[in-house]
């Protein structure tokens, strides 16, 4: 029997898709099997096992690394989100005024330079400044993360706003509510899931950066894809693939709250 | 006495200077820490080289001299520096060869998902989403398992007897290339995907019904139609892989260098900062220029179909 002619179809092309997702899983999928793997050696499957887990987290120099980069992350989500409110708030919902244009273009010129360009700069710049005032703690790696936050966390935030409905807010100041109690009361309530989804894209962001964390770390600042960087270039042990998975983990965890919350929007 | 014209006009740079403040903090933090820093190195740029790395304050082209020639150490002449000058290639060999290939894969992905009922949709969408938001480094290290001569491909080849030996793939060019495509397919993806959601299907059937065959629809009709999405994807993935820094030193193995590890050499064992910080500025040209193609083309075609 004849299929039924569908306009839609291409040929070849259902089967190019599925080889893709195939393709776009079963590394991730061999990545945490082998962290499963009871073997010294990563090329054999000896049989299942925590082991690997259980030698991550005994590792002083892992547990190290994760803490830094949950402090970095932690700091640079909120204060990038922060900064991205205010900055939502003042170019959203306005007619154009003189510097609304360069305002969209600077918050989004991180997304634009190579990772490896801004990296170099900053390593350049706070290597002035540790030698001008001595201090060399974790504050230059929260600066530069807050920096490539903010446009992540600015898009979500923006989106919402920009869909938002401005009647509620003239309502509350027909009602003699005072700017701030209007925007405390109404607007930051409406705004908050996209105020949370830029937190949440600025959290992960900022974990997974490996490139500008590279070249701004002082030594012992390692973050954890830093860390990972340096075991992998070493050769690999199936340790990196336990903390890989516990990684992926949280990253999917994150981006599944993520998406339901933004879908909620609709 | 104050005229209306005149309030409304207060009230209104009132608002933009409000506006300025609210925006304060952003712009002040990237600028610190992003842009500003940018001018700091085209400065050294034009720097000579410390003894132990760092520069001395002293004016030189010889950072910029450096890029494309050196010097013999003996008679002074210049000859194109033939080292930079493989790398250079490599770069844009490999970044362009995923920009191909991403788009090759990316294309029948993003039709699929966006032909697919409204309600799947999503599902399918999400799961381009999460691999983009899982950790570079990871999917890397995910893929250098895969190819390595132990890995899962070799050993199915193997196994299947079609060879005896395992391929070499990990630390050659082609590795850092299957890395990129895997890495970056989403960034293709995604654009293409917004710009076929949005796509006409009662064209493509007028197309049919003038007799077109399949072919036929896809690269007269199709394909005209989703172009601004395929200019998007390509720029989003030509960027990110001209600079790309974790997969060639994870799958690169260390010989096979690209730009960026170029870079990282002037400021690692290679002690030439200003080298670095003029291989870094040549970089952003080139980035520069992919994002201008980019917007001449859009704008472009906005005013064509507009």
């Amino acid at each position: 029997m004849a299929k039924r002619f569908s306009i839609r179809q291409q040929t070849g092309f259902t089967a190019i898709a599925a080889a893709c997702f195939v393709l776009l899983y079963l590394p991730i999928v061999v990545l945490v099997a082998y962290a499963f793997n009871d073997s010294t050696s990563v090329s054999e499957w000896g049989g299942f096992s925590l082991r690997w887990f259980v030698s991550a987290w005994s590792n002083v120099q892992v547990i190290d690394a994760s803490l830094r980069s949950l402090q970095i992350a932690s700091c640079a989500a909120i204060l990038a989100t922060i900064a991205a409110t205010m900055a939502a708030l003042a170019t959203t919902r306005t007619q154009a005024y003189r510097g609304l244009t360069f305002k969209y273009a600077f918050i989004n010129q991180p997304l634009m330079v190579p990772e490896i360009v801004t990296g170099v700069a900053l390593l350049i710049f706070f290597a002035q400044i540790k030698v001008a005032t001595g201090y060399s703690g974790l504050g230059y790696l929260i600066a530069a993360h807050t920096a490539f936050c903010i446009p992540f966390a600015y898009l979500p935030i923006r989106a919402r706003l920009e869909n938002m409905d401005l009647t509620l807010e003239r309502a509350a100041a027909d009602l003699y509510a005072t700017p701030w109690k209007a925007f405390r009361r109404v607007t930051l309530p409406l705004l908050w899931p996209g105020i949370i989804a830029g937190l949440m894209l600025a959290f992960v962001i900022s974990l997974d950066d490996v490139v500008i964390t590279e070249f701004v770390k002082s030594g012992g600042q390692d973050t954890l894809p830093t860390y990972m960087l340096g075991q992998i270039r070493r050769g690999i042990t199936p340790e990196v693939n336990a903390i890989s998975t516990v990684f992926l983990l949280l990253s999917v965890v994150i981006v599944t709250l993520f998406f339901f919350l933004s879908r909620k929007r609709d | 006495m104050a005229t209306a014209a005149e309030v409304e006009k207060l009230n209104e740079s009132r608002d933009v200077r409000k506006r300025w403040l609210l925006s304060a903090p952003a712009l002040t933090i990237i600028f610190l820490a992003a842009s500003g820093p940018l001018l700091i190195v085209l400065i050294y740029s034009f720097l000579t080289p410390g003894p132990y790395g760092d520069v001395v304050w002293k004016f030189s082209t010889e950072g910029w001299v450096s890029v494309l020639l050196e010097r013999d150490i003996f008679d002074d002449t210049l000859a194109f520096a033939s080292a930079h000058l493989t790398i250079f290639w490599r770069s844009l060999k490999l970044a362009l060869m995923a920009t191909v290939a991403t788009l090759i894969f990316g294309f029948p992905t993003a039709y699929f998902i966006a032909t697919r009922s409204e309600r799947t949709r999503d599902i399918w969408l999400f799961l381009i989403t999460i691999p983009f938001w899982t950790n570079l480094l990871i999917r890397t290290f995910a893929v250098l398992q895969v190819i390595r001569n132990e890995g899962i491909v070799n050993t199915a080849l193997i196994n299947l007897g079609i060879i005896d030996q395992p391929i070499q793939m990990l630390y050659t060019d082609f590795a850092i290339m299957v890395g990129m495509v895997y890495v970056y397919l989403p960034l293709m993806v995604l654009p293409l995907y917004a710009s076929m959601e949005k796509l006409d299907f009662r064209l493509v059937e007028a197309g049919y019904d003038l007799y077109a065959t399949r072919w036929q629809v896809l690269r007269r009709i199709i394909f005209p139609m989703v172009k601004p999405g395929v200019i998007a994807g390509s720029i989003l993935v030509f960027i990110p892989a001209i600079g790309a820094y974790v997969t060639p030193s994870v799958l690169g193995g260390g010989k096979n260098m690209m730009f960026a590890n170029l870079i990282e050499l002037q400021f690692g064992q290679g002690r030439n900062w200003p080298l670095g910080a003029a291989l870094s500025i040549t970089v952003m040209a080139i980035v520069m220029v992919a994002l201008l193609v980019y917007v001449r083309n859009t704008s472009g075609s906005d005013a064509r179909h507009g």
